[in-house]
């Protein structure tokens, strides 16, 4: 049995969320409606779990998500389900960045439908684990994409001489431009691989080896 | 009402003392070397160019000729504030439509303001400094002269004699002392014609130099203030729609579908499970469309975490890749942000419909208070505001706010977009959008 504290302003929703988890064989501690209700009941109760919504009254904008990631600094290992109507790469890394990302949930609130799976999750969060909506899995995705294809066309083509062994001369000569901006290319495929000096290592030899790996 | 500073000044018994005779000398002592300088630089044009127009070299320097009253214009109306420091005047022209030389050349030598400053520059250099420097020239010359005569009568007189201002004779120190003296006198008395001339001048520089009157005009103002009333009024209704949306039509659905899933888990023979999936699956169906639809009207990651969280997500969202360069220190006025982000929703939605682009890019930073994005792709570009596309609304909610489109879209590529907006910062929203930890 899971013991929950629920956050959701809307009463339609919050009842059968209760009704849901209920049936389940878990305990609702306590439902609030704000934000500052959740901080409270959270310090009475001492749940096994939280589950919030994101937008909540006052300002109906992030406040549930303010609120949850207050929860976790306060009490590291926190498990949370935050329940989303956003598809939103950022407000899911947030709640990822929290306390080592485990622990904690986000999913978006259409999956309550699927009341097997969302029991489910929030059993899994609640033991410790990371549920991301399988929607913003794919938006983190298609985000983090391959780091190659940042770079534009023109870096691409120095990058792919480069790796054929290429000096910087070489490389301009091959496409017809100068060496200066050969050099300039090189400074963006750097910053935009992420490789930062160093003297351990040599930064055209892991820009070059990033290519031929991908 | 013209150059009321000075005006005023004149009137009052302060004037003497007050900075404004020094300011009106400076300003004639300033005029002569320009304006020299000026006449120079115009006639060297118009020679050069006037010969050269058999080889062609010299169409561009004419150019330049007629062009000559936009530096110099911006330059005199930095220089009228030392003695009209009341009003700084407005840039008289407009934004080009789009960007790129061909078009800036265009608009310039269409407009009035180009021409008028053009006779300025040439009022200028031929007639007003010469009289100025005259009109300098016999102050500094007269009081100057009067009040030096002990030292010349010292020096080049041999202690004898000197003639003042190369008039009289004088014989004697005490004589010359009294004149010295009537010298000091003299210049309160000429620091008042000296004031008037320059208000003169200073009326007749804003004549030629200000910008066109009809933005004093009550109605375009009236025209303006009610369509700012009506933009923020759209907006506000769409925030209000979503957020029914959103409380009413979404949680209900979402109610709804709970329901018929925790149904589902009773109902296991056919053939009511199978009716049952297919109402659950309709709903879910609605709930995504719901989703979209509430996005489409106002995404809530522009108001808690600003345009660069709410770019980032259209460029996520983009089926060509998109590379962000993003520098943007504050939150803006709403108005602001949400016009932007619709005008780079807009942008990106036509690089996926109509470029043909492989790739895109979104630049944006903050550049003497206003905002500056560009969206650029690699693309086949013809595209066009003017041709019932969505930029022209775009270009309409920017320009209610002093905003401007401008489109470089050559055919056969590259398109960019770019967005200017007068940005004031918005201190009362959070300036780091994300929470603390």
């Amino acid at each position: 049995m899971v013991r929950i504290v629920l956050a959701e302003d809307s009463v339609l929703l919050r009842e059968g969320l209760v009704g849901l988890v209920e049936r389940f064989g878990h305990q609702v501690l306590a439902t609030v409606g704000t934000a500052d209700e959740l901080t409270a009941a959270v310090a009475e109760h001492d749940p096994d779990i939280v589950v919030t919504d994101v937008r909540m009254p006052p300002g109906f904008s992030d406040e549930g998500l303010r609120a949850a990631l207050r929860l976790r600094e306060k009490n590291p290992g926190l498990p949370v389900l935050v329940l989303s109507q956003y598809v939103q790469r950022a407000y899911a890394e947030e709640l990822l960045d929290s306390s080592n990302g485990t622990h904690v949930g986000y999913l978006l609130k259409e999956r309550v439908g699927h009341v097997e799976e969302f029991v489910d999750a929030l059993q899994r969060v609640a033991a410790g684990a990371t549920v991301v909506d399988p929607e913003v899995v794919r938006q983190l995705l298609r985000h983090r994409r391959d780091p190659l294809a940042t770079l534009s066309p023109r870096e691409q083509e120095v990058l792919a001489l480069m790796a054929e062994g290429r000096s910087n001369a070489s490389v301009a000569a091959a496409l017809h431009i100068s060496e200066g901006t050969v050099s300039k290319h090189f400074g963006s495929i750097l910053t935009k691989l992420d490789l930062t000096l160093s003297d351990a290592t040599n930064r055209r030899v892991l820009a070059v080896l990033t290519y031929l790996r991908a | 009402m013209h150059t009321p500073g000075l005006w005023q000044a004149l009137h009052e018994r302060r004037y003497l003392r007050s900075g404004w005779p020094w300011r009106c000398a400076l300003y004639f002592l300033t005029s002569a070397p320009l304006g020299a300088a000026l006449l120079v630089c115009l006639l060297v044009l118009a020679l050069a160019g006037s010969l050269l127009t058999v080889v062609l070299v010299g169409v561009p320097l004419l150019l330049m000729l007629v062009l000559a009253g936009l530096p110099v214009a911006r330059l005199e109306r930095r220089r009228l504030r030392l003695i009209d420091p009341a009003v700084p005047m407005a840039d008289a022209h407009r934004d080009p439509p789009r960007t790129g030389p061909a078009a800036w050349l265009r608009t310039r030598l269409q407009e009035r303001s180009t021409w008028r400053e053009l006779g300025y520059a040439l009022l200028f250099a031929c007639l007003l400094w010469p009289l100025e420097a005259v009109i300098i020239g016999t102050v500094i010359g007269v009081s100057g002269g009067l009040v030096s005569t002990p030292l010349v009568m010292a020096t080049a007189g041999g202690g004898e004699e000197v003639r003042v201002i190369k008039l009289w004779l004088v014989h004697s120190y005490p004589a010359a002392f009294a004149v010295a003296l009537a010298g000091l006198l003299l210049l309160p008395l000429l620091a008042y014609p000296l004031g008037l001339l320059a208000a003169g001048r200073a009326r007749l520089t804003r004549l030629l130099l200000d910008a066109p009157p009809e933005q004093d005009d009550v109605r375009v103002r009236e025209l303006s203030r009610s369509r700012m009333r009506l933009v923020t009024a759209f907006e506000a209704e769409r925030r209000r729609i979503e957020r029914d949306l959103h409380d009413g039509a979404q949680q209900r659905l979402v109610a709804l579908s709970m329901h018929l899933g925790l149904a589902r888990l009773d109902a296991r023979e056919e053939p009511l499970a199978g009716l049952l999936a297919q109402a659950h699956g309709e709903a879910q169906a609605a709930l995504v469309e719901l989703r979209e639809l509430i996005r489409g009207i106002h995404p809530q990651v522009l108001t808690d975490r600003g345009l660069a969280a709410a770019v980032e997500d259209i460029a996520d969202r983009s089926p060509v890749p998109v590379d962000l360069d993003l520098d943007l220190p504050h939150r803006f006025l709403e108005a602001v942000e949400s016009a932007v982000y619709f005008a780079v929703c807009e942008a990106l939605a036509n690089v996926a419909k109509h470029s043909r682009a492989t790739r895109a890019a979104v630049e944006a930073r903050v550049d003497g208070g206003r905002l500056d994005v560009r969206v650029r792709d690699n693309g086949v570009g013809g595209a066009d505001k003017a041709e019932g596309t969505g930029l022209e609304g775009v270009a309409d909610r920017l320009s209610v706010l002093g905003g401007r489109l401008l489109v470089s879209s050559p055919s056969g590529g590259p398109t960019v977009l770019r967005v200017l907006v007068p940005c004031p910062p918005a201190p009362d929203r959070r300036l780091d959008a994300r929470p603390v930890r």
